[in-house]
């Protein structure tokens, strides 16, 4: 992608968060599209790309009544929706479409018009992993976590404060699905879930959806929204087996998808304003920090610890409250991704004072994949 | 003589991993390496290449069954088919490099009792008169 070429102008969530048990993950897709093509001024017609994951794209097209000349179901979790706004920046650069949506829904709580969990037998994880006595992403995600606090020295209660800090930042955003404060006591007293990891340390399970729709720099300037650039991008994967990471302290395709995402940016840390880290679980934010480089190895309990990533910290990390407290469907990447604009834009509830550059990281299944999009309001 | 009890998910072999459970049944850890001799990685889950080096040179052995404690995390909410008390989902790293996931038997289920580190052996567990799952207890226990 080349850098600034492609903008973000429309944004939007659906308009309930939470529990919607009225509508399917289809509707929630909808309502979503519906809310960003409102946000720009567009209609679905106007549409000429498709991105989604949790449904097909030709499901979406159809549904919504678009005539696409460039799809892309791209479907690695989580963090699909930063690839897919790689992906659409790449097809807009080429001349595969003009106007790219990209949407999210998910009945993640209600479980409406939601396809079954899990995999066949047959496959590897299947074989591998399944037997053990797996509880979801709680009893695995979670697995290199004592690996990583026996190399670096990291303590239980370093990895409660990201859970506080979070909550912070949630009380400030009204659409937050928890608001009150919780002290580091508050974490390690909450419900064991799967030791080291108690419920306060684990993401919400909630409905909702998400949408952007992207068109180039050129045609961004006769939109009526604040373009939001795209300075830079990066996406890997590494395995669909959390027990076959390379090293399970840290994650390749964060890695390689943040390197590569601020190399093509052509910025350093310090100019950085703002930072989404995808927080299924209260690690992430700290294998984040450290993986893209923002802090050392071995440093991201202590400096979350120290109220670096806090309100009135020197760096701002998930002002929205994250998935520990803001919500979290299943594929939460897409509201990291609208927290940016928002920051972006200068809309957020909690907005960071002059913020021109933010960083949204993302992951997909269980550091299966990576996907970071660099953001500006700079043309 | 398979364990009636578990009610959990119950691997389906497939051509290339059919070894590694014909030799769990067995009472063996069954495991691959390249055959290039400047490559010479050691292979798991199974496959019919070297994912190293690309070549279609394997050739399977019996590892040691040895290893070390890498991680675990210890399931406060197990699954259904697997009993009510909290248990450890582990990682162990072979004495021949790969990792697995499996359960650590003939151990308190505590953070006191599972070290990191600490030395484990393979002891299987059947679970169907084909499936023998590998589990790891500790060394010399």
């Amino acid at each position: 992608m080349e850098s600034r070429s492609v903008a973000i102008v429309g944004a939007a969530e659906t308009t309930e968060l939470g529990r919607v048990p009225g509508l399917s993950k289809i509707q929630l897709h909808a309502d979503a599209a519906l809310n960003a093509l409102e946000d720009c001024g567009l209609k679905p017609s106007d549409v000429d790309g498709v991105a989604t994951a949790g449904e097909a794209p030709a499901g979406i097209a159809h549904y919504l009544g678009i005539t696409p000349t460039w799809v892309d179901g791209t479907a690695v979790g989580g963090c699909s929706f930063m690839l897919h706004v790689r992906h659409a920046a790449a097809a807009i650069n080429a001349g595969l479409c003009e106007v790219a949506l990209v949407t999210h829904g998910e009945s993640g709580r209600s479980r409406v018009g939601m396809d079954r969990f899990g995999g066949s037998p047959a496959s590897l994880a299947g074989q591998y992993e399944a037997p053990y006595g797996l509880s979801g992403p709680p009893s695995m995600f979670t697995l290199g976590v004592l690996r990583y606090m026996k190399e670096t020295g990291m303590t239980h209660e370093q990895l409660a404060s990201v859970s506080v800090v979070q909550r912070e930042w949630a009380a400030l955003n009204p659409r937050s699905t928890f608001k009150d404060p919780i002290t580091v006591d508050d974490v390690l007293n909450s419900r064991m879930i799967a030791y080291p990891f108690r419920l306060l340390q684990c993401c919400l399970v909630t409905d909702g959806g998400g949408a952007l729709i992207l068109v180039s720099k050129e045609r961004a300037r006769d939109f009526p929204t604040k373009p939001v650039y795209l300075l830079g991008t990066g996406e890997s994967v590494e395995t669909p087996m959390i027990s076959q990471m390379e090293d399970m302290t840290t994650s390749r395709a964060f890695r390689v998808a943040g390197s590569t995402a601020f190399a093509e940016a052509g910025i350093t840390h310090d100019d950085v304003d703002h930072v989404m880290i995808y927080d299924a679980f209260a690690h992430l934010p700290i294998y984040g920090l450290e993986d893209l480089g923002f802090v050392g190895r071995g440093e991201a309990g202590a400096f979350i610890e120290a109220r670096n990533t806090a309100p009135g910290g020197p760096l701002p990390v998930n002002t929205n409250g994250g998935g520990l407290s803001y919500m979290h469907s299943g594929m939460y990447g897409m509201y990291a991704l609208q927290e940016s604009v928002r920051q972006m834009r200068g809309t957020a509830p909690a907005q960071v004072p002059d913020a021109k550059i933010s960083v949204c990281h993302g992951v997909g299944g269980m550091f299966m994949a990576s996907g970071t999009i660099i953001m500006t309001n700079q043309e | 003589m398979a364990d009636d009890d578990y009610k959990g998910p119950v691997p389906v072999p497939t051509p290339e991993t059919q070894d590694f459970w014909d030799g769990a049944k067995r009472g063996e850890l069954r495991l691959q390496r390249c055959g290039e001799d400047d490559c010479d990685d050691v292979i798991f889950p199974a496959r019919s290449f070297c994912p190293g080096c690309g070549s279609r040179s394997v050739t399977n052995f019996t590892a040691s069954g040895k290893g070390k404690l890498y991680s675990y995390v210890i399931n406060h909410r197990p699954p259904p088919g697997f009993g009510p008390e909290p248990h450890a989902i582990a990682i162990v790293e072979l004495d021949e490099g790969p990792r697995m996931m499996t359960n650590i038997i003939d151990c308190e289920q505590t953070p006191e009792a599972l070290v990191l580190d600490m030395p484990v052996e393979v002891a299987f567990t059947p679970i169907t008169d084909e499936i023998s799952l590998p589990k790891f207890r500790p060394a010399g226990g």
